[in-house]
């Protein structure tokens, strides 16, 4: 009861701030823009793929490590007060995740509604937002991870980044390197497992699974759909995913339970 | 009446509170003083339960502090940085405070009026002046009339009225037999609220002394050159 309480106040905070309206425009922008230089509302989803892949993480990262390092007097202030540890917890993590839903949410919905595209790419739309959901949950909670072991602002944020850097980009460049010199040993399982290690792979894979177009975006993707076909492939990948939100929140909020403020 | 017995703390290799024990008393302000990095601030937050020592007990009156927070029902806390979620008002950061703890009926609002705070109850908390902040941490650490007080540098940032009016407002919580902890560097406002005096220097404690006792026996006129002399004295 008390987490709701102050995820009510944190969440009325967060939709007056700045931040929220920024991510939230860009979204909207994006969108719109996409619908004016394609036309089409495939076009318009493959095109938000990409960014929503490469902003929602960023977004978390950046906003998650500012957002515990902006709280600490706030949190101390806080534990003064007769409540517990977890509850304050919770409302932090949620009290930044679920906004930065809503504005993803709000910015890919509307350009889709007054656009007359919505009933026809319903289900695309829907997996769209429901990744970069699961990516805000994963990547808030690796955030505030790295900022509850790091009190230097400094280096929390460098180390932010550079996970963000090494997941999006020199990941895949690893991953790369490794199956093509060992392109002539079976690399399907390997391949499984190293995409289930990085939480972008594993939502990159959902949303080609999604719109049937693994063959045309590499390795990852096919390898995925010939094993497991569209829909059980999409169940594994979600519930690596949540397992991938799971774990930082779990650690996190264990970090912060022990935490000397 | 908060109780501390042979706290200790270490961060790493460095021992902040060293076999720390004293009694803190009702009906009193106690001043909490020391140098940079003596411990004091270690020393509040364990009481306040944002540390846990690695060793000792800490008690405010039958409570023992082991990380549970409902003692914390019976403590007001001014920090010397105030910050609230900055969008949020003055008005709805008392009830958010208000809500945590059930909306209590038996408030103190005296400080609202006494502060003119109403002026400033509807804008956003970013917007406040510094001194305004200060207000609004008061009001809150007053507002539930709790047993016990921690007050950190209480009077930084505020104007003379509000100053003045706020040390009435701890003396009236003296005078109601609540227990009063005070930190401030400034050290004529210390002399002027403070009945006791707990000094740290390395995590120990160096003076535990009643403010009259501590000025008489030092023979000197104010707090810091009776700080000074009472230290040397022993150093030598």
């Amino acid at each position: 009861m008390i987490t709701y309480k102050l995820i009510k106040y944190q969440w009325r905070d967060a939709i007056r701030s700045r931040w929220l309206l920024v991510y939230t425009i860009l979204f909207w922008l994006a969108t719109d823009g996409l619908f004016r230089f394609s036309g089409s509302g495939e076009r318009v989803i493959l095109g938000l793929l990409n960014l929503v892949l490469l902003l929602v993480p960023l977004v978390g990262v950046i906003l998650g490590t500012m957002h515990v390092y902006q709280s600490r007097e706030y949190v101390e202030l806080m534990l003064t007060q007769p409540i517990h540890r977890k509850s304050l917890f919770k409302s932090l993590y949620f009290g930044l995740s679920l906004p930065l839903c809503a504005g993803l949410a709000v910015g890919i919905f509307l350009p889709f509604l007054y656009n007359g595209a919505l009933t026809d790419h319903l289900p695309s739309i829907l997996m769209l937002i429901g990744v970069g959901w699961a990516l805000t949950f994963v990547f808030v909670g690796l955030a505030f991870t790295i900022a509850f072991r790091h009190d230097d602002r400094v280096k929390g944020i460098g180390l932010a980044l550079g996970l963000w850097i090494f997941l999006a980009i020199i990941y895949d460049a690893l991953v790369l390197i490794g199956l093509t010199v060992f392109h002539e040993y079976p690399l399907q399982t390997p391949a499984l497992v190293l995409m289930m290690l990085n939480p972008l792979d594993l939502a990159r894979v959902l949303l080609l699974l999604q719109f049937e177009a693994s063959a045309l975006m590499g390795f990852t993707g096919a390898v995925f759909e010939s094993f497991f076909g569209s829909l059980k492939g999409q169940i594994i990948a979600f519930g690596v995913l949540a397992t991938w939100a799971a774990i930082p929140f779990w650690l996190c909020q264990n970090l912060f339970s022990k935490k000397h403020f | 009446m908060i109780t501390i017995r042979n706290v200790v703390k270490r961060f790493g290799r460095q021992s902040v509170l060293d076999s720390v024990s004293v009694d803190i008393a009702p009906g009193n302000v106690t001043a909490i003083l020391g140098p940079n990095g003596a411990g004091k601030t270690t020393l509040i937050k364990c009481m306040l339960g944002l540390v846990k020592p690695d060793l000792g007990d800490i008690r405010i009156g039958d409570t023992l502090i082991n990380g549970g927070g409902e003692y914390r029902h019976r403590i007001g806390y001014m920090p010397q940085y105030a910050r609230y979620p900055e969008n949020l008002t003055a008005a709805e950061i008392i009830d958010m405070i208000r809500d945590i703890r059930g909306f209590p009926t038996d408030e103190d609002t005296e400080l609202i009026d006494a502060f003119h705070l109403k002026a400033e109850w509807n804008k956003p908390f970013k917007v406040l002046s510094g001194g305004n902040r200060q207000k609004v941490s008061a009001v809150l650490a007053f507002l539930f009339r709790p047993d016990v007080l921690f007050l950190d540098e209480p009077t930084a940032g505020l104007d003379p009225r509000s100053s003045a009016i706020l040390k009435d407002k701890i003396r009236l919580a003296r005078d109601h037999n609540r227990t009063i902890l005070l930190t401030s560097h400034i050290l004529s406002e210390v002399q002027e609220l403070a009945d006791h005096v707990v000094y740290l220097i390395d995590g120990k404690i160096r003076l535990d002394e009643p403010m009259n006792e501590l000025i008489r026996v030092s023979g000197e006129a104010n707090l810091e050159r009776a700080i000074a002399a009472r230290i040397y004295t022993e150093a030598v």
